[in-house]
């Protein structure tokens, strides 16, 4: 067999790369957003807006990556569809580092000395969405729809969660309502764990159409 | 006002009605008047090597259907045995039928002429003879014994018009077309093959001796085309092929891979080898 166009085949495989480091760091930056939430560090958190810079650059990076190679390749088929998906798989991963942005802005206004327990229910989301991750990396990595199908259970599962937090928070509401400022930062970061996981789900759609060439919604 | 909108409501489900049949005649397959050619299990050989194998396809009407493959793939023999003009070399034999309109094209009470009045063609390299742009494309007309100067001054400049070079070359219909570029000798023998009014336009990479802006103009004037002509196109120029046609026929080593909606072939091909061709991973 003659290999040709290796050029183009060593830079998707870069670009795959990239994206795939992409997720694991954002998967740390959910851990440490919820790690300095539990601590009340508020000072770490801080450092982790600043870091989310680098998260944005290397997204932009991806995408610049992407388009020149549409311009230059004009690729069609599986790479047009690895290319397109390349750069909304990105996207949604610069989201999702964005929640955890949020989680550490919601540290922030929770300040080192407030009296609110943090449900530990929230850590168990927080888990679930960076199993979420790893499970989608791995999709992504090889092209696999059995898995992406399983993201779609596991949100499924943070939801619900979500679900019981945000009632939690209601009630606790109703009996500290001097507390309530709090109370909604903690049910805010149930939302962004919440968004962070939808995202993961988005990602296994586009590794749908990058194996299927269909539009597929695990949204459901 | 309403009246208006009851007229358009009128003219949409007569439109959709239309579609439908449409739709319908086409899921038959092989309805006469959808498809310009029908081709059942043609092989070919030239001498002992065999070029094309258990072809099947039917080309549709008023569309533009692109032929793809690498070299020696059998796109160009499969093009010439359309016109019958691969039989011009004598060591050709081939089995399987092709139907033109409904009419078997090798029966021997077909008659030759016909088809190629009917199937016009245009090669990769423009080929003008060496007379006035005029006489370029009066050549078939007068060949088909059509000797009156205001019946041929209008064919001609009809013709010109059709191939969108009208406007560049009315004043100068006198000059040899040697004289013309590479772009606007393309155009003439477009004008020279529609002068004799065919019904379907073989072309045989059409471009691909032309410059971007050339390219692009041929391009342009083939998307005219097919509202009066079935045109079947074979280009080495994969882009070209998805902007330009509706349908799109792989070929690789004499077989037809794969024959599909352009826009599906492009996007998700359902056969490795035609993924791996047009991914440029051919090997």
């Amino acid at each position: 067999m003659v290999s040709t166009r290796t050029q183009f085949t060593e830079e998707l495989l870069q670009l795959k790369q990239q994206i795939k480091d992409l997720a694991i760091d954002t998967k740390y930056s959910l851990d440490t957003a919820i790690h300095l939430l539990y601590e009340f560090d508020v000072e770490r958190a801080k450092r982790l807006i600043e870091d989310d810079a680098d998260i944005d650059a290397r997204e932009e990076q991806i995408n610049d990556d992407a388009v020149l190679m549409i311009a230059k390749q004009q690729p069609v088929a599986s790479d047009l569809r690895r290319l397109v998906s390349a750069i909304k798989i990105s996207s949604d991963i610069e989201r999702m580092a964005d929640h955890s942005t949020n989680i550490a802005k919601a540290t922030i206004h929770l300040g080192e000395k407030h009296n609110i327990e943090i449900d530990p229910e929230l850590r168990e989301m927080a888990v679930i969405a960076m199993d979420m991750v790893d499970l989608a990396v791995k999709a992504f990595e090889y092209e696999d729809i059995s898995l992406a199908n399983k993201l779609a259970e596991m949100d499924d599962l943070v939801d619900e969660k979500y679900g019981e937090v945000v009632k939690q928070m209601l009630e606790l509401t109703a009996i500290n309502p001097e507390q309530i400022q709090h109370i909604m930062q903690v049910a805010y970061v149930a939302r962004y764990i919440e968004r962070y996981a939808d995202h993961i789900t988005n990602i296994g759609e586009n590794i749908f159409y990058l194996v299927k060439g269909k539009a597929y919604d695990l949204n459901k | 006002m309403n009246e208006t909108m009851e007229k358009q409501q009128k003219a949409n489900v007569a439109i959709e009605s239309k579609g439908k049949e449409n739709r319908e005649n086409k899921t038959n397959g092989a309805a006469e008047g959808n498809h310009v050619f029908e081709v059942e299990d043609l092989n070919l050989w030239y001498g002992s090597d065999q070029a094309l194998y258990e072809i099947n396809m039917q080309v549709p009407e008023r569309q533009v259907t692109a032929i793809i493959g690498p070299s020696g793939c059998g796109k160009s023999t499969f093009l010439k045995t359309l016109n019958r003009m691969v039989e011009m070399v004598p060591i050709v034999k081939t089995s399987g039928d092709i139907k033109y309109r409904g009419d078997h094209i090798f029966a021997n009470n077909f008659k030759q002429e016909y088809l190629r009045a009917k199937v016009g063609m245009v090669f990769q390299k423009p080929n003008p003879f060496p007379k006035s742009v005029y006489d370029n494309v009066a050549y078939g007309p007068r060949v088909h014994g059509i000797k009156d100067k205001k019946t041929l001054d209008q064919i001609v400049e009809k013709s010109l018009k059709d191939a969108a070079i009208w406007d560049e070359l009315k004043d100068r219909l006198n000059e040899n077309a040697y004289g013309l570029s590479g772009g606007q000798q393309q155009r003439v023998c477009i004008a020279r093959a529609l002068a004799v009014e065919p019904d379907v336009i073989l072309m045989d990479e059409p471009t691909s001796a032309l410059d971007p802006i050339s390219t692009a103009k041929v391009e342009e004037l083939v998307q005219e085309l097919k509202k009066k002509y079935s045109i079947i196109i074979v280009t080495h120029n994969m882009q070209q092929a998805a902007r330009i046609s509706d349908k799109t026929a792989f070929f690789l080593n004499g077989e037809l891979i794969e024959f599909a909606e352009t826009d599906n072939l492009f996007q998700n091909p359902q056969d490795k080898r035609t993924e791996d061709y047009i991914t440029g991973r051919f090997g």
